[in-house]
């Protein structure tokens, strides 16, 4: 056994309100840069719908992930070794901006510069790609909310794949259809196919918490790793000429703090916390058949309560904050202990590591429009059962077609809501409920507080990196525990002597003080001076002014 | 011999050789974040999926002949029962396929990046001088096969004067006067050959040299610490320009 740790996100579909502040604030901090125009690391699809880039879950052509071979053996859909490297002189199955969408802006200087006439000026759009005139024809969410849906529906490879199974149409009128999002970022899988697909070795994961990362240095531009990864996470930076992906924000991870799209959630549907899972047995459980997937990923997960699991973590230098905060972890206790987070993709077999809670909103809201009681379990366990159509769907995204387990989850999202409604309206809660779908009814109120009502702490439980390392972390190469920093201005020979205080550290002490403490902001620290930048506008501070005691005249 | 001589083919291959070495050097120490393909294959793949590996392979097969035919005496192939004649058929018969085939391809990828909006956008001052450098590389070497099929004998037989000149290069004994014996065609090649790879650390061509051939032998998943730290050992610069006009502007 080789204990490893992962950091983790669970999704929970039902709260997402498909706002896409997920994916501003974090085009925001990652990818408004040149060459990154059209790249979402965070995206947010509409289902049923084509996705981003377009038909990226169809395999037979994308060549996407991993398949088995006739030995039974994992192998990369898109060729061996060999046939990898032939590819990189012009890579065959690579999408086309015109996949993802050419990004575009507006002419806005033409609102105000156009002379003056009976016409209102308009903003035509600009490639940014030519700098030509541009017609918008796709985006990254142009099917949002079903928009075109009678029209293209039918081109979600998912909605083709239940179709021809079940010989039944997918419904696109508007009474009878059914719509969820489905937010997306790097898996950070644990048997990536990017990383087995990049011939520079650029792409790794990283031992202490798993994120995949692309050494942008390593990285040449081979282009291959697009082609690996099914999911289409990663992007070609043109402009770079190199590869670039979600690195689950680790400079915020490292700190503690949550993924930018996590912590801006309006819905706070983002979960994140620590696995621990067994690094030597990833290829056998990637390797299972396709319907033993789910189980076999499930089985990598280590118990963070075991005795031999806390052992063998501890020899392989797992920190003791590490192993507390994976007790803790909310991804764990939705993946494993309930079982209602579902890995995306399982078909894949890149054992992803972003989970999904799959919506029982499809249902409800098919029920509800049609004047029944949606909270009644009865009903809801019998709308699980009959609304073939949404939870064959679901089944496609999240189980790789395995119906049953996929109604398992959804009847314990069904319990819940109707065991909890008799708590709500103070009547006695049935515990039967819950034992219907194999919880008790306790596991049932927790597994309720922790997916409604979660607090900030509860649903990032995130430890930091270890301090021994906090000189690589800190801002300029320097920890905040160097000799004579925290203190400013120390240096034998007055307050510019000394060796120089990266201002980072100055600024990070003088804000903490500023936050946290209650005094006006002219402690000892300040040397008897205000720094205007960190005042706080509390009280008159010392050194605000010049000192009247010595001149003692005015 | 002369001072023209001595000065192209006793000086100036070491001087190639030096810009070549540290040049390649200099650039894997400190541009490891600009060390890439730039692929525009997101612009623009249809041409490209012909063009690219029909050149890139052509050249290789050059390459493979241009090491045969400079490294390996004329006396060792006598000695494996190779005529001169079957030696000539074999290497014009090979080369001259090559050779279209990379010229044709390089011409494709050429009328690709003019034609091809954003492509022709992407295409750097760099890029245009070397490929005017690469392309002149090229086609004097087809002529320098053209030229030694129609004269025969009489265009001179590289393996009496290139390769021995070529090969005592690397003893530092330049065998000056064999170069110079070589007819004008072979001069004319060689000396922009030199240039290309004087070239070709500043340019993309760098590319060739971090052929990931190691790819065949590395475990698919490759794990790494957070601590490793970087390769260059020059501090990273912003690797990035804000979207906008100044890097769309009109070339």
């Amino acid at each position: 056994m080789r204990v490893m740790a992962q950091v983790s996100m669970v999704m929970t579909l039902d709260k997402c309100i498909g706002c896409h502040t997920c994916s501003v604030t974090c085009k925001q901090a990652w990818t408004n840069r040149a060459g990154t125009e059209y790249v979402w690391f965070n995206n947010v699809e509409t289902r049923p719908g084509q996705g981003y880039p377009r038909r990226y879950e169809d395999q037979e052509r994308w060549r996407g992930g991993w398949e088995l071979n006739k030995r039974g053996r994992l192998r990369l859909k898109s060729g061996n070794r060999l046939q990898k490297l032939f590819g990189i002189f012009a890579s065959p199955v690579q999408p086309e901006l015109k996949d993802y969408y050419e990004p575009w802006t507006y002419d806005y200087a033409s609102l105000v510069n156009a002379p003056l006439g009976d016409d209102f000026p308009v903003a035509k759009p600009k490639s940014l790609i030519t700098g030509e005139d541009t017609k918008i024809e796709w985006s990254a969410n142009w099917d949002d909310d079903l928009g075109g849906v009678t029209e293209n529906g039918h081109l979600d490879p998912m909605v083709e794949k239940v179709r021809k199974e079940s010989e039944e149409r997918i419904a696109f009128e508007f009474e009878k259809t059914f719509m969820f999002y489905l937010p997306r970022i790097c898996e950070h899988c644990l048997n990536p196919s990017c990383m087995a697909s990049c011939p520079s070795g650029a792409i790794y994961k990283r031992t202490e918490d798993g994120v995949v990362l692309v050494d942008q240095d390593r990285c040449r531009g081979w282009r291959q790793c697009i082609t690996g990864c099914p999911y289409k996470k990663i992007y070609f930076n043109h402009k770079s000429g190199k590869a670039e992906k979600c690195t689950f924000c680790y400079p915020r991870i490292e700190a503690g703090i949550p993924t930018v799209c996590a912590e801006t959630c309006v819905g706070r549907m983002r979960y994140i916390g620590i696995f621990l899972y067994d690094a030597d047995r990833v290829t056998e459980a990637a390797s299972a058949p396709e319907q033993e997937l789910y189980e076999a990923q499930l089985d990598l997960m280590l118990d963070p309560n075991d005795p031999e699991v806390i052992r063998e973590a501890r020899k392989a230098g797992i920190e003791e904050s590490w192993l507390e905060a994976a007790r803790r972890s909310p991804v764990y206790k939705m993946a494993k202990e309930w079982r209602v987070a579902l890995p995306l993709h399982p078909e894949y077999r890149t054992m992803p590591m972003v989970w999904y809670v799959p919506p029982l909103s499809p249902i409800v809201d098919l029920l509800r429009d049609q004047g029944h009681d949606a909270e009644d379990e009865g009903n809801l366990f019998g709308a699980i059962d009959a609304l073939r159509i949404p939870v064959e769907y679901l089944a496609e995204l999240f189980t790789a077609g395995d119906t049953e387990l996929i109604t398992g989850v959804l009847r314990k999202l069904a319990a819940m809501r109707s065991y909890m409604r008799d708590i709500s309206l103070g009547r006695e809660a049935r515990s039967e409920i819950a034992e219907e779908v194999g919880m008790t009814g306790s596991e049932m109120y927790e597994m309720y507080r922790m997916m409604a009502i979660a607090k900030y702490q509860d649903r990032y439980v995130i430890p930091k990196a270890h301090m021994e390392d906090a000189h690589n972390l800190e801002e300029m190469g320097c920890s905040l525990d160097f000799e004579g920093g925290p203190g400013m201005y120390q240096g034998a020979f007055g307050e510019t002597s000394g060796r120089p205080v990266p201002v980072a550290v100055e600024n990070f002490q003088a804000l903490r003080e500023r936050q946290c403490g209650e005094r006006p902001a002219d402690d000892e620290a300040m040397a008897g001076r205000v720094n205007l930048l960190n005042w706080d506008g509390n009280g008159r501070p010392d050194g605000l002014f010049p000192d009247q005691r010595e001149g003692g005249e005015r | 011999m002369n001072v023209l001589d001595l000065l192209l083919w006793g000086v100036l291959p070491y001087v190639t050789l030096v810009i070549l070495v540290g040049g390649t050097v200099w650039r894997y120490r400190y541009d490891q974040f600009g060390w890439t393909t730039r692929s525009s294959q997101l612009y623009e793949s249809r041409i490209l999926r012909i063009a690219s590996p029909v050149f890139h392979i052509g050249i290789l097969v050059v390459l493979v002949g241009h090491i045969v035919g400079l490294l390996i005496p004329k006396t060792w192939t006598q000695a494996m029962g190779v005529s001169q004649e079957m030696y000539h058929v074999m290497a014009l018969g090979l080369g001259s396929v090559a050779g279209v085939a990379t010229l044709g391809g390089l011409a494709l990828m050429i009328y690709r990046r003019r034609r091809t909006g954003p492509v022709f956008m992407a295409t750097t001052k760099n890029d245009k001088v070397m490929y005017l450098v690469l392309v002149s590389a090229i086609v004097l070497g087809l002529a320098t096969t053209l030229i030694s099929v129609t004269e025969g004998e009489a265009g001179g037989d590289y393996r009496e004067t290139v390769s021995p000149w070529f090969r005592s290069l690397f003893i530092l004994q330049p065998d000056i006067g064999a170069m110079a014996a070589a007819p004008l065609s072979f001069h004319l090649h060689v000396l922009v050959g030199l240039l290309l790879f004087m070239l070709w650390p500043f340019t993309r061509l760098v590319h060739a040299f971090t052929a990931p051939v190691h790819y065949l032998f590395r475990p698919y998943i490759v794990y790494r610490s957070r601590g490793a730290g970087r390769r260059s050992s020059a501090s990273p610069r912003r690797g990035w320009s804000p979207v906008g006009t100044p890097d769309r502007e009109r070339r």
